[in-house]
């Protein structure tokens, strides 16, 4: 371990797990509310261009990475809030367009597939000392908005519309959550690399949620959740010379496995599968109940009309020709 | 009906001329409305009368095709003191994708009130405690939302929009589908903000203990008022057949 530790291209990778362990559950549990959980992997698909366009011009593909992530998830974003039935071939067309046209730009590159795998599933010897600049900056800043504007994040994921009321900046919100996304994305690139990063924004929040009750509780454990997937995927990636992105996103899912089957007896220890019903009370059943409304009634029941009244649970009705009326808002309903 | 003076202080909500236009259909049609401040007005109307549109423009939620509206004498589209507004949607359900507590979606509330990057203040949280308390759920702040049964959920939202402190609540079938305790408890939590001055406009299909609350009824039929008045009139003098013929129809307003 000392050993695996002195390793100075393993330092790197081990500092690039741990924020990319961090940054990908932080920005994933926004996405999962938002029920949005797909999103960082069309993401990753729409990056495989920009980094061939980073191999193809000579750039760090870091860079190209990020600036096409980022113009591909505000894409999504305006695509999504459209809500048009369209819009779902949109993003497939998207994607598909993300991963054939960085395969093709690749091969014009002169780079065969082995580059291309260090991108899709990860490296641990590809994390350069500039690289590692760019992806602690950036998940910093990721982590830095997702904890400090959580109040205002939650919101827009919780209920969008009850945020505008609130006088929150939606669309912005929303375009700042998929940069987020975005630049996730490409810090996340050298570790799981971008077929698999959505699988470590989504991966630790469905565990966490296994066990936890509060939005804040699974937050920080999905974080830790994260964290402890991308240090010990690393470790084991060392040992067996595998590409780290399969033994990351493998952890994390044993580890969900291990999560879904304690919260399963822990729910049913607390005796709360299912959410509580209401108690049954008539007037529930009568407000859903399609009702028939009279139909054209000239005459105003009241107390003292030639109608006799009947008490009727929680309303008066009125015998009228053999049938009962009873007041409904605006009109007379048949009972 | 003219349209106030801006910043004019007795005219909460000001509608005037509202068309609104969904998908192509007109769902309103020459809408005019004015609410003062501290008045409790319930909007009633069948299915489809728009009601739910009325009150969704209301709050900006929907574009006015012709028309506006106006809060507190401003245009809605550059309103911008929304933490004078409350507002509790209709619910489908307070849960979303991840486990949120009942204290987490209540907080939410104070956000009109907060500084972005800012921690929440002493106030933030009394507000938050008062509301929790008033619609009964303060025993319950840190259970999941998902866990509460549907007239709790209810409550949830109500409590939410009472933790702004607002000097317009808005509320769209609030008891649509709630069990009667709720119910009480949310009469009691509105009767309790009327006696401090707040103006409340509520949507519904049938009132229930909301009745002695109601200073105004205002019903909707087809996307135009067809009766603005004292509450009782609506259900015991005029009411409103929609299929009855015209001359069957005593007491209505010209619209």
């Amino acid at each position: 371990m000392t050993e695996l530790l002195s390793l100075d291209f393993m330092q790197r990778a081990l500092v690039a797990g741990l924020l990319t362990g961090l940054a990908a559950p932080a920005i994933g549990t926004y996405l999962v509310q938002r029920r949005l959980a797909l999103m960082g992997d069309g993401i990753g698909h729409v990056a495989i261009t920009g980094v061939a366009l980073g191999l193809l011009t000579g750039t760090a593909p870091v860079l190209t990475a990020i600036a096409v992530a980022i113009v591909g998830a505000t894409a999504i974003e305006l695509i999504r809030s459209r809500g048009r039935t369209s819009g779902d071939v949109a993003l497939a067309l998207l994607f598909y367009g993300g991963i054939a046209g960085g395969v093709l730009l690749i091969g014009l590159a002169g780079q065969g597939a082995a580059t291309l795998n260090t991108y899709l599933f990860g490296s641990l010897t590809t994390v350069s000392p500039s690289d590692l600049w760019v992806v602690v900056g950036l998940a910093v800043a990721v982590l830095v908005i997702a904890v400090g504007l959580a109040p205002q994040l939650f919101a827009v994921c919780q209920d969008e519309e009850y945020a505008r009321v609130a006088g929150l900046p939606v669309r912005l919100l929303n375009v700042l959550i998929a940069v987020m996304a975005a630049v996730t994305v490409t810090v996340a690139m050298r570790t799981v690399g971008l077929l698999l990063v959505s699988a470590l924004m989504v991966v630790p929040v469905a565990t966490a949620q296994q066990l936890t009750r509060s939005f804040r509780g699974t937050f920080v454990a999905a974080c830790g959740l994260g964290v402890a997937a991308c240090l010990s995927g690393i470790v084991t990636s060392y040992y067996a010379d595998v590409a780290p992105g399969a033994t990351i996103v493998v952890l994390a899912l044993a580890g969900f496995g291990v999560a879904a089957a304690l919260g399963a007896v822990v729910r049913r220890r607390r005796g709360t599968t299912a959410p509580v019903a209401d108690e049954p009370d008539p007037e529930v059943v009568l407000a859903d109940d399609p009702h028939q409304v009279a139909g054209s009634h000239r005459h105003d029941h009241h107390d003292e009309c030639e109608h006799p009244a009947v008490r009727h649970g929680d309303h008066v009705d009125y015998v009228h020709d053999g049938h009962l009326h009873a007041a409904h808002g605006d009109h007379w309903d048949e009972h | 009906m003219t349209a106030s003076d801006p910043g004019h202080p007795t005219t909460a909500v000001e509608v005037h001329d509202l068309s609104v236009d969904l998908g192509g259909r007109l769902v309103l049609r020459g809408v005019d409305l004015s609410v003062r401040t501290g008045e409790v007005v319930a909007v009633l109307g069948t299915n489809g009368s728009g009601k739910s549109t009325l009150i969704r423009t209301i709050v900006g939620l929907l574009p006015a095709a012709r028309g506006e509206v106006r809060l507190f004498g401003t245009p809605v589209p550059r309103f911008r003191q929304w933490q004078r507004v409350g507002y509790v949607p209709q619910r489908v359900t307070a849960a979303s994708g991840v486990p949120a507590t009942v204290q987490e979606v209540v907080s939410s509330g104070r956000l009109a009130r907060r500084r972005w990057f800012g921690a929440m203040t002493a106030a933030d949280r009394a507000a938050i405690a008062t509301a929790l308390d008033a619609v009964g759920l303060a025993g319950r702040r840190r259970d999941a939302v998902a866990e509460l049964s549907g007239g709790q959920q209810q409550r949830v939202l109500i409590a939410r929009a009472l933790a702004g402190e607002p000097d317009l609540l808005i509320l769209d079938e609030p008891t649509a589908g709630v069990d009667l305790t709720s119910q009480a408890v949310f009469s009691d939590a509105v009767r309790t903000l009327v006696s401090r001055g707040t103006t409340v406009v509520l949507v519904s299909h049938d009132l229930g203990p909301m009745d002695a609350l109601i200073d105004r009824c205002v019903v909707l039929r087809a996307g135009r008022i067809a009766y603005d008045g004292p509450p009782h009139a609506t259900q015991t003098h005029a009411h409103v057949h929609p299929h009855g013929p015209e001359d069957d129809t005593p007491g209505w307003l010209p619209s």
